[in-house]
């Protein structure tokens, strides 16, 4: 999926300014990693992204397959095929996981989904990611670890199968051995789904040892700052984000 | 003959109601004492502002063929379809037994047969009193006294309905009882009075529905329901009340358990204008235990004043209060309990989990309990939460593809899974259509 997002700004509901100015363009099939410190406003832009009212967008406009998105809630930017793995996912009491997700597919496939079916299929992923299936019939996330609340965004996405998809602080939380399934079942997803694209959103460099970027933005105060290849993130990591200056505006694609 | 309607209230009109029943003088010296005690009480002094005009209610409504009936087709075939189309007669496959009442008495009654045998008892209150005098007379209006509050003096006083219920020792039913209240007239009081007796090592679960349509006139609803669960027994209550927005609902509802004996309520008001209901438990006997597990839902102005009542005189004794209330369109949702450990009942534990989810900003809950640890062996957990739907929860469900009001069902639906499980599937699926109906 093409995405693009077009000089941006946004503020939060007590009218700081958080995105300023931000570009960004995405061509299908391509992963991105934007880093940054704290506060710079990294995941503010996934929540713009995906439509979040806790944020307006003043300026600018975005754009997936050429299409604008700007006037389309939530629920319409992931039926438009958005996810986003979010950094804390929420937990829901009594609402149960399998529930839950079937009602998501539902409702996005616009028909009702077997739950046979479904079934079969939560099992499959579930067992890929090394999660116990009981997790299937609890409450969405509700006494999850923070490394099992991660692995079930990634069952979340490997059933909703998305076009787009933004990973905001993947590595937070899990532990080496389970962000390397994780990291395996999103490679396995990008190469069943090549045209997949993907927003890496992280502090560390931890997770490009697993999923190689294309590109790598530094974000700075609401925008970018500097765009490299996979080098820059090893840079950053020696040198740290003070090493970024204003003089190398970010460009791709061109 | 014609049919017969009994409006406003006197000792006359009372020893009326007790002829047609054909009463024992013991029962209508019972009424006339209850109706001294319902002049002289006064409204609670607690809770909604009751307003009722008393002379205006129908107190007793009957037709000449209300005899109680066994089979569906001897019953008034415009009844039978109001009460197909409200789903009672389809209940009855999922059930041992069921009694159905229309208006002031109860027309329908059906048993296995094999209860029978079991010499279960299960059969109107008019039946009990007359037919079983020596369960009747050691029971009724022990267990809630004519006194107690002034809607038990006058349920006291103008009973007319309900069931009576025993069962033997060592008997276990496989599957519940089931009673369907329904009212269908104008200004009609009903005021159904239900015994049950769970005697020595036995179980029974029991389900109560009720519904009436709506009229401009308000009407009264003023049970009563008293049950003894014996030594080792165990009694479950379940209802779901969907009266119509313009009944009154002020129930009194208590149960005296036995040593080892358990009694779970699990009720639930989703309908009337202003309900009063404070399910109790007497725990009398050593490591009795009680449970309530209720939700209200309270939209457009009404007014669930509910809540539970534990009351622990045993040693060892244990209770449990879950509360789910939800408030919307100017509903005022209200927990009202009372835990009381007494001195006597040394060793004894009491939980309270009240939560309450508030929808929007005209409507109004309140949390009022009160506990009351006597003893220093004793102990008392409260907690309480209000909330209202989080944009975080909504988001993240959205975010799935999920719309808004779908996502905000899920969470409401979540919020009350505590009860939901409690229930009989086809119980379960009954309150969700009646929750998406109301929220």
């Amino acid at each position: 999926m093409d995405f693009t997002i077009d000089h941006i700004y946004a503020k939060s509901k007590d009218d700081k300014e958080i995105l300023k100015d931000f570009s960004l363009h995405i061509l299908p099939g391509e992963i991105h990693v934007i880093m940054g410190p704290n506060g710079t406003g990294k995941s503010t832009l996934s929540k713009v992204i995906m439509g979040s009212k806790d944020y307006v967008v003043t300026k600018g406009d975005m754009f997936i397959d050429h299409e604008s998105i700007l006037s389309l809630n939530t629920t319409e930017r992931s039926r438009k095929k958005i996810f986003l793995a979010m950094q804390s996912p929420i937990s829901i009491e009594g609402v149960t996981n399998s529930e839950f997700l079937r009602t998501a597919l539902s409702s996005q496939l616009e028909k009702n989904v077997g739950i046979y079916e479904f079934m079969k299929e939560m099992e499959k992923s579930m067992n890929d990611l090394n999660m116990n299936s009981n997790m299937m019939h609890r409450s969405i996330n509700q006494g999850f670890s923070g490394g099992e609340r991660k692995k079930n965004e990634i069952l979340q996405m490997k059933i909703l199968k998305p076009k787009f998809l933004i990973l905001d602080e993947l590595d937070s939380g899990l532990d080496v051995d389970s962000l390397k399934i994780v990291c395996d079942n999103i490679n396995q997803y990008i190469s069943e789904n090549p045209d997949t694209s993907i927003l890496i959103i992280t502090h560390y460099t931890r997770i490009l040892d697993y999923i190689k970027p294309k590109y790598v933005h530094i974000m700075i105060d609401g925008k970018i700052m500097k765009t490299g290849a996979f080098s820059l993130a090893k840079e950053i990591e020696e040198k740290g984000f003070s090493c970024v200056n204003e003089v190398s505006e970010a460009s791709t694609h061109e | 003959m014609i049919s017969l309607e009994i409006v406003g209230l006197d000792a006359e009109k009372i020893k009326e109601i007790s002829k047609i029943k054909q009463e024992d003088d013991w029962v209508l010296d019972y009424r006339l004492k209850s109706y001294d005690l319902f002049l002289k009480l006064g409204y609670p002094n607690f809770g909604p502002s009751i307003n009722i005009d008393f002379d205006k209610v129908i107190y007793y409504k009957s037709r000449e063929e209300d005899s109680i009936k066994n089979n569906w087709n001897d019953i008034n075939c415009s009844i039978r379809n109001e009460l197909d189309s409200v789903g009672v007669l389809e209940s009855e496959k999922h059930l041992d037994g069921m009694g159905v009442q229309y208006e002031s008495e109860v027309i329908y009654h059906n048993m296995l047969e094999e209860l029978t045998k079991k010499n279960v008892i299960f059969t109107s209150i008019e039946e009990g009193l007359k037919k079983y005098p020596d369960i009747a007379r050691k029971y009724f209006g022990k267990i809630v006294s004519n006194s107690d509050n002034k809607f038990s003096a006058l349920n006291s006083s103008v009973f007319s309905g309900g069931s009576f219920i025993y069962i033997p020792p060592h008997t276990k039913l496989d599957r519940p009882l089931q009673s369907y209240f329904r009212i269908n007239s104008r200004s009609m009081g009903q005021f159904e009075r239900t015994l049950i007796i769970v005697d020595d090592d036995s179980e029974l679960y029991y389900i109560e529905g009720c519904t009436a349509p709506n009229y401009s006139e308000s009407s009264l609803h003023a049970a009563v329901v008293e049950i003894y669960v014996g030594k080792r027994s165990k009694c479950r209550y379940s209802t779901i009340q969907n009266w119509a927005t313009n009944v009154d609902n002020l129930v009194t509802k208590r149960a005296l358990v036995d040593e080892d004996g358990k009694m779970e309520w699990i009720d639930g008001n989703i309908g009337s204008n202003i309900t009063m209901k404070y399910p109790a438990c007497i725990l009398k006997g050593d490591r009795s235990e009680g449970t309530c597990i209720t939700i209200s839902v309270a939209a457009n102005k009404q007014e669930q004043d509910t809540g539970s009542r534990m009351i622990h005189l045993g040693k060892n004794t244990k209770s449990t209060i879950i509360s789910k209330s939800i408030a919307r369109g100017g509903g005022n949702a209200t927990y009202r309990g009372k835990v009381d450990i007494k001195e006597s009942a040394i060793h004894s534990s009491a939980m309270v989990k009240c939560d309450t989810l508030i929808l929007d900003s005209v409507s109004k809950s309140d949390t009022i309990p009160i506990n009351i640890c006597g003893n220093d062996s004793s102990n008392i957990e409260h907690e309480a939460t209000v909330s209202k739907i989080s944009d975080e929860k909504l988001f993240y469900l959205m975010s799935r593809g999920l719309d808004s009001e779908k996502a905000t069902e899920l969470i409401i639906l979540g919020f009350i899974e505590k009860f939901r499980e409690e229930l009989p599937m086809e119980y379960a699926v009954e309150l969700n259509q009646l929750l998406k109906k109301n929220l």
